[in-house]
C-alpha cells in the first residue's frame, strides 16, 4: 500500500473508506480475525476522529485531550488504522499488525500513541472510563471521555456495573457509544442473549440516550456534536449499525468475526471501496 | 490493622492530594474517619469490585494513587481480570486492600476465608505483594505502598491484632525483618499469623529451643537473601501462613532454595490445608491447621526429636 506523510483527511467519508481499506489489509496480511467488527464501526471512528475528539496527535499525552477508549479491542486493526492516518504514528507502522516484535497486537494495546487503554477482554473499558470522567469532573477539567462497547460485551456484569455507576455520580462527560451490529461472537445478538430494549435499558438506569445510524455521516456529526444531551447525566449513542458494512459478502456475517480475506477476496473488497488494490 | 490502615492513610492523604480510597460498600466504623475528612476523595462504589476496580485505573490513569478495599477475596477474586488487564497490564497506581486476610473471618465461613489471595497476587505482573504482621509493619507497610508508583496488594489482618514492635522496626518494600535471631530452626512468617509465630518461639525457649523468628512482610518482591541467610545459618526453615500451603510464602521460599547447590536445611511449610467446609472461629481454624503457637511449637518439637532420633 502508498505509504506517505499522514494524510490530513478533508472529509469523514473519505477517512471511513480509507479505514476500511487500511483494516482489510491489515488483517489480510496477518490472516487475522474480526474485520467484521471494524467495518461496523468505521463511519463511527471516522466522524469522531475527524472533528469530533478534541487532541493533538503530536501531542497524545496532552492533559486536555478528550480520551477515546475501545471496549470491542478485538476491533483494533480498523483503531490502528484510523489513529496513523490521523497522524498519531507512522502510516508503515500497519504493515506490522500482528507480526512478531511490532508494537500493534491483535488486541488494542496500550503504548502505542492514541491508545489510551488495553483492551481484549470485553466489559473493561466502561468502568475506566467511568475513573477517567470522574478524574475529570473532580479535577475541574474539560475533557470528555468516549467509550465504544460492542454489543456482545454488554453481557458483561462489569458493564452495568458501570451503567448503574456514571449518572450516579452525574458523569456528564462520558460518552457511551454502543456498536448495535447485532452480531456477537457465536451468533446473533438476538439468539444469544438479546439486549432489546437496549435504548430503554440505558435510558432506566439514567443516561441520556440517543439511537442513530450508526453509518448515516451526517446524523453522528449532529449526534456527536449535541454532547452532552442532557446536563448532568452521562451520554449514550446507540449505533444502529451493520457487521461488515462497506464490503457486500461480509455484512451480516458471522463467519467474518473469524475469517481472514485472501488475495481475491481483498482485492473484491477493495474494488466495492473503490480503493486501488 | 485495619484502623491503623485508615489512621495511616488519613495522615498520607492529608499531605497528597493525589490519595482516593474507593470501598466496596464494606468499612462500617473504620473508613469514615477518611470520608468525613476527605470526601472529595472517597467513594462507595457498591456492591461493584468490578467496576471498583476498573474506576480505580481509570483515576490512577488521571494522575491519582488509588486504594481499593473491601474484605477477604472481594477486592481480589470478584475482579481479579481487572486487576491483571487493567491495574497490571497498565502499571497503574492502584493499591488493593484486603482487610481479614486470612481465616479473620472464621464462623462466617469459606466465601469469607482469603486463603488462596497470596498466590493469586503473586503470580501478577507488577504487583507488590504485602501481607504485615502487626499494626507497626501495617502502618510502615500503607506508607511505603503509597508512595511507591505501579500496583500494590496489601493483605490485612481484621483488627486487635497486638503491636509486636516496641520501636518501628528498618521496614522496606522487598527486606525481610529478623524479629529473633534462632540457630537450629528459624520461623519465617508472613501476616497476621506473626504473634502467634513469636508464641510458639516463646514455647520452644521454654523447652530450650532457640527459635529464630523472620518477617516476611513483603511476599513479592521475595527477599530471597534473607531467606539464604536463613538457610545458611539454621538446619530447618519452618513457614509459617494464614493461607493455602500452595503458592504463598512456603512456595515463594521453597523456589528460593530451589536454585542452592548442597541446601544444608529443609523446608517445613505450614498453613491452610483444611476442608473449605470446615465451621469455626479464628482460634479453632487455626488449631486445626496447625498454625497456633501450641501447635507450631510442638511441630517443631517433633521435627527436632526426629531429627535427634535419626542421628542417634
Amino acid at each position: 500500500m502508498a505509504r506517505g506523510a499522514p494524510a490530513r483527511v478533508q472529509t469523514t467519508t473519505a477517512l471511513a473508506r480509507t479505514i476500511r481499506a487500511d483494516a482489510l489489509r491489515m488483517v489480510h496480511r496477518a490472516s487475522a480475525s474480526h474485520i467484521g467488527s471494524c467495518l461496523s464501526m468505521a463511519d463511527l471512528l471516522a466522524v469522531l476522529y475527524a472533528g469530533v475528539l478534541r487532541m493533538d496527535p503530536t501531542r497524545p499525552d496532552w492533559p486536555e485531550r478528550d480520551r477515546f477508549l475501545l471496549s470491542k479491542g478485538h476491533a483494533a486493526a480498523i483503531a490502528y488504522a484510523v489513529l496513523a492516518e490521523v497522524g498519531y504514528f507512522p502510516l508503515d507502522w500497519l504493515d506490522t499488525y500482528c507480526q512478531d516484535g511490532s508494537k500493534l497486537a491483535g488486541h488494542l494495546t496500550y503504548g502505542v500513541p492514541g491508545v489510551e487503554l488495553s483492551t481484549g477482554s470485553l466489559g473493561h473499558g466502561l468502568p475506566v472510563g467511568c475513573g477517567m470522567a470522574l478524574a475529570a469532573q473532580r479535577d475541574g477539567a474539560s475533557y470528555r471521555v468516549f467509550v465504544m462497547l460492542s454489543d456482545g460485551e454488554l453481557d458483561e456484569g462489569s458493564n452495568w456495573e458501570a451503567i448503574l455507576f456514571a449518572p450516579h455520580q452525574r458523569l456528564e462527560q462520558l460518552i457511551a457509544i454502543v456498536d448495535y451490529n447485532k452480531i456477537q461472537s457465536f451468533g446473533s445478538v438476538a439468539e444469544v442473549l438479546p439486549l432489546d430494549p437496549l435504548a430503554a435499558k440505558w435510558r432506566a438506569f439514567g443516561w441520556a440516550v440517543r439511537e442513530v445510524d450508526g453509518h448515516d455521516h451526517a446524523q453522528l456529526a449532529e449526534t456527536l456534536g449535541a454532547l452532552p444531551f442532557e446536563p448532568g447525566k452521562p451520554s449514550a449513542i446507540i449505533a444502529h449499525t451493520i457487521k461488515g458494512k462497506g464490503v457486500s459478502f461480509m455484512e451480516g456475517q458471522l463467519a467474518w468475526h473469524y475469517k481472514s480475506p485472501n488475495a481475491e477476496q481483498l482485492a473484491q473488497a477493495l474494488a466495492e471501496l473503490g480503493v486501488d488494490a | 490493622m485495619r484502623n491503623t490502615f485508615v489512621d495511616t492513610l488519613c495522615e498520607l492523604a492529608a499531605t497528597d492530594e493525589r490519595i482516593w480510597l474507593l470501598c466496596g460498600d464494606l468499612g462500617y466504623s473504620v473508613l469514615e474517619r477518611f470520608s468525613s475528612r476527605f470526601p472529595e476523595r472517597y467513594l462507595n462504589m457498591g456492591v461493584a469490585e468490578q467496576n471498583m476496580t476498573g474506576v480505580a485505573t481509570g483515576l490512577a490513569l488521571s494522575g491519582k494513587i488509588v486504594f481499593t478495599y473491601s474484605i477477604a477475596n472481594f477486592p481480589v477474586m470478584r475482579c481479579l481480570e481487572q486487576i491483571r488487564n487493567d491495574v497490571c497490564y497498565h502499571n497503574a497506581t492502584v493499591k488493593i486492600v484486603a482487610v481479614g486476610g486470612g481465616l479473620a473471618y472464621g464462623t462466617h465461613g469459606y466465601t469469607h476465608h482469603g486463603v488462596e489471595d497470596l498466590a493469586v497476587m503473586r503470580a501478577l505482573p507488577r504487583m507488590t505483594v504485602v501481607a504485615p504482621g502487626d499494626p507497626v509493619e501495617t502502618r510502615l507497610a500503607t506508607q511505603a505502598l503509597a508512595a511507591q508508583p505501579g500496583p500494590g496488594y496489601l493483605r490485612l489482618g481484621k483488627g486487635g491484632e497486638p503491636a509486636l514492635y516496641a520501636a518501628p522496626p528498618p521496614f522496606e518494600l522487598g527486606r525481610a525483618l529478623v524479629l529473633r535471631a534462632g540457630a537450629d530452626v528459624t520461623f519465617v512468617a508472613t501476616g497476621a499469623i506473626l504473634g502467634e509465630t513469636l508464641k510458639a518461639a516463646d514455647l520452644l525457649e521454654d523447652q530450650g529451643i532457640r527459635a529464630g523468628v523472620v518477617s516476611m512482610p513483603t511476599l513479592k518482591p521475595l527477599d530471597a537473601q534473607a531467606v539464604l541467610d536463613v538457610a545458611s545459618r539454621s538446619r530447618w526453615i519452618v513457614t509459617v501462613e494464614e493461607h493455602s500451603v500452595l503458592g504463598g510464602l512456603g512456595s515463594a521460599v521453597a523456589e528460593v532454595l530451589t536454585g542452592v547447590a548442597a541446601l544444608r536445611a529443609r523446608l517445613l511449610r505450614l498453613g491452610v490445608a483444611m476442608e473449605p467446609s470446615v465451621v469455626g472461629t479464628q482460634a479453632y481454624l487455626r488449631h486445626l491447621n496447625g498454625l497456633d503457637a501450641e501447635r507450631l511449637a510442638a511441630t517443631v518439637c517433633e521435627v527436632a526429636a526426629a531429627e535427634g532420633a535419626s542421628r542417634a
